[in-house]
């Protein structure tokens, strides 16, 4: 138990980093879905092909395998761009200055962050999921509902706020809390990327102290604490929303 | 971009590709094999028998499947008594460890699909099955348990797809399943971006593999229950 006590802290810092990585990457993911669900609903072919293309590649493929395309693939993508960019624009100037010397228009090496990386593909992946949530919640309001409102003279702000969104909360509710615990546990994975989460810290001190599957274990509790947590406070929430019957 | 990397080392994915098979394939039958009974024994009003499944379930679906792994390829030796036994032999094992992990996490989430699926049972069946005499076994096998598959199917094409996902960790602990080939490749050639994305689309043939079975094993399923009621 010594051995937990000293770790103490940077295991909750690492927790602490753990939950900003979620946090962040369910921000994202819930601003993808609502542009997805838009796309998929929308009249437009092609917006609405580009749609089906992210949600059907992003079921296609594991977490783990497009976050490492992205962190180490997409570094290698953005330093390749730069480096191509940069001796386009050196040859370009070098054709009206012959004593132009090399220059760095762009930098050389752009070194892509776990935590960046982290987010953007947590964030990516739930997007898609949210995607369908926000789309099937969408259609189940009914439309006769929103003619009603129309023909009460109610404008569009309005119509949105009182009957669509809060109907439309209603049925993605479960959707976003179900995306939400799944979530919660992938940004596991960001540990395997180098970021210093709690699995990381957990990694480093058994290491050190021999001792791992007491720094799993705890870890697990955390985990378990939080997903408990938060499906306590969604259920609230899904109250909060649902249909009151007297 | 240099794609000819992939062409050179097909054979090394097709490897992969086997071992992520097998290993997705065996925690999936094994993991029915405890979900099964382990969801029937959930309506028991035994607490003693309640308890342990919903604690098992409880822990299992509440953490990661990384942390999961972990806890058992790591954490294993941190007991001297199992360090010593007959077990060690397989628990120094990667394969065996990941494969015990993804058998415990399947079975949990399939647990649940069980449980679901026998609360929601239409009770009337069962009430006119027993009204013919049936024993309490035959209401299981011929009523309970055929029209829950039918109704569990959806979500456990679901939990499939999860697997086949969740399985790409095992590349961490050293196993050489298709992401552990991806990895060995990228650090071969380094080329990060061919040997992840070759890894990608081999799981995403695999992932819709899958949901077209499923699809074509649900449509037979309906079809069989509907030529049922049309007969005369």
């Amino acid at each position: 138990m010594t051995e937990l006590q000293n770790y103490q802290g940077i295991l909750l810092e690492g927790a602490w980093l753990t939950i900003q990585v979620a946090l962040l990457s369910l921000l994202l993911a819930l601003f993808l879905g609502l542009l997805g669900a838009s796309a998929k609903l929308s009249h437009s072919t092609p917006l609405k092909a580009i749609a089906t293309l992210y949600t059907t590649v992003i079921r296609g493929i594991p977490d783990l395998i497009l976050m490492l395309l992205i962190f180490f693939g997409g570094q290698m993508l953005i330093n390749d761009l730069s480096y191509n960019i940069n001796e386009w624009l050196n040859e370009f100037v070098s054709r009206f200055n012959p004593d132009h010397q090399w220059y760095s228009f762009l930098p050389d090496y752009i070194d892509v962050s776990p935590y960046f990386a982290g987010i953007v593909t947590i964030g990516f992946i739930f997007g898609a999921y949210m995607a369908e949530v926000f789309r099937g919640a969408y259609l189940s309001v009914e439309k006769g509902q929103l003619e009603a409102a129309t023909a009460y003279g109610m404008s569009k702000y309005k119509i949105f706020v009182r009957v669509m969104f809060p109907q439309m909360m209603r049925h993605a509710l479960p959707g976003i809390s179900n995306n939400w615990l799944v979530l919660l546990k992938t940004t596991s994975l960001v540990s395997l990327i180098g970021l210093q989460d709690m699995v990381k810290v957990a990694g480093d001190a058994s290491g050190t102290t021999q001792k791992p599957f007491t720094f799993y274990l705890t870890v697990a509790l955390i985990f378990l604490l939080l997903t408990s947590a938060s499906s306590f406070f969604l259920k609230l929430a899904e109250r909060k929303y649902a249909i009151k019957t007297r | 971009m240099d794609f000819s990397i992939i062409a050179n080392e097909y054979l090394f994915y097709l490897e992969g590709l086997w071992t992520t098979l097998w290993l997705v394939g065996v925690s999936l039958l094994l993991g029915l094999l405890i979900a099964v009974p382990a969801g029937i024994l959930h309506s028991s009003e035994r607490w003693f028998i309640k308890g342990p499944i919903w604690l098992y379930m409880y822990f299992f679906r509440g953490t990661p499947l990384l942390v999961q792994l972990f806890i058992i390829y790591y954490g294993a030796a941190q007991f001297a008594g199992l360090r010593e036994s007959w077990l060690w032999e397989y628990f120094q094992e990667a394969w065996f460890c990941a494969l015990l992990a993804f058998t415990l996490n399947t079975g949990a989430y399939t647990t649940e699909i069980v449980r679901g699926v026998i609360a929601n049972m239409p009770k009337g069946e069962i009430e006119a099955a027993k009204a013919y005499g049936m024993s309490a076994w035959l209401v299981l096998r011929r009523i309970t348990l055929p029209n829950s598959l039918r109704r569990a199917l959806p979500a456990y094409s679901n939990e499939v797809i999860f697997m086949i996902h969740g399985s790409a960790i095992a590349g961490v602990i050293t196993i050489v399943d298709i992401t552990g080939v991806a990895r060995v490749v990228n650090a071969r050639y380094y080329a990060p971006f061919e040997a992840y994305l070759a890894a990608g689309l081999l799981y995403m043939c695999l992932t819709f593999s899958a949901i077209f079975i499923f699809r074509k094993w649900e449509q037979r399923y309906s079809q069989e229950q509907g030529k049922g009621r049309s007969a005369p």
